[in-house]
């Protein structure tokens, strides 16, 4: 067992973790605060795959930016206290109980799935690296960047005008 | 991480779809049994970047099937991660701004008080 798979198991288990942790908190901004945690996993994961690009993007923009925006709303909102009825239990456990189904299907069907033997590269390889990330970028994918560009500004405009009604 | 030059640092590409799946089906039971809106709203970007975790993987997974012939094989796989994260930025000033002016109307993110479209 080398130290990737080391890394590998160690990464998991903390995603995981927190990931459970914020469906379970009681206050919302420590279910914020438990995500930063997964997506911070989620980044090492990444690294360790040598996506450099997409793991330092992953924390900026989601960690630093997304979550970021979320406490602004959580605080804005004064919900940092219990404020969730606690009405149905029923309800709860159905929730877990259709998860629980479906990661059961899932996993069911990948026994079926022809995956065996496939492997991952982690550490070599250089398509993660922004020199190739940009020329594939700017060159095959240069439509789609620039529609997104539309996307952000259509986002932008809806938000302000949500926002003032 | 150090780069091993006498042996290729490989792992089993299914651990990583268990791991998707685990992440995914967390963010699945958060949406059904949470009732607050914006730990919804959260546990739907968790899934997403479950999403984002397996595409890397499989990306990773088609460069060293292909590198041989390409040698950037497999590179599409993370400009959609990039583009999926472009489109969960815009999706998350919309929707946050959706759950704002749910508050300022119901005074609760309680998604139960929602259900007054139907009537």
């Amino acid at each position: 067992m080398d130290i990737s798979q080391v890394l590998f198991y160690a990464l998991s288990a903390i995603a995981l973790g927190s990931a459970i942790m914020v469906v379970i908190s009681r206050n919302p901004v420590h279910s914020v605060l438990w995500l930063i945690v997964t997506f911070f996993a989620i980044s090492g994961h990444y690294i360790l795959m040598n996506a450099q690009f997409l793991g330092i993007v992953n924390l900026i923009v989601y960690a630093g930016a997304i979550m970021v925006l979320f406490l602004f709303v959580i605080m804005l909102m004064n919900l940092n206290a219990e404020t969730e009825p606690q009405k149905n239990k029923w309800l709860k456990l159905a929730g877990v109980v259709a998860g629980g189904c479906l990661l059961l299907v899932l996993v069911a069907a990948l026994k079926q799935a022809e995956v065996k033997g496939k492997v991952a590269m982690l550490g070599t390889g250089d398509i993660g690296l922004i020199h190739n990330l940009g020329k594939a970028l700017f060159t095959d994918y240069v439509i789609p960047f620039e529609i997104s560009s539309v996307l952000f500004l259509s986002a932008m405009v809806g938000t302000v005008v949500i926002g003032k009604k | 991480m150090v780069k091993s030059n006498e042996q290729k640092e490989i792992m089993v590409i299914e651990r990583y779809i268990y791991l998707a799946i685990a992440l995914f089906c967390i963010g699945i039971v958060g949406v059904l049994a949470r009732r607050n809106a914006i730990i919804i709203f959260m546990c739907i970007e968790l899934m997403l970047n479950a999403v984002n975790l397996l595409l890397v993987a499989f990306s990773k997974m088609h460069y060293a099937a292909g590198v041989a012939k390409n040698a950037a094989a497999g590179i599409d796989g993370q400009l959609f991660v990039f583009f999926i994260m472009v489109v969960a930025a815009a999706e998350v000033s919309v929707g946050l701004a959706i759950i704002v002016m749910m508050y300022r109307n119901t005074h609760s993110v309680d998604v139960n008080f929602l259900n007054r479209l139907k009537h």
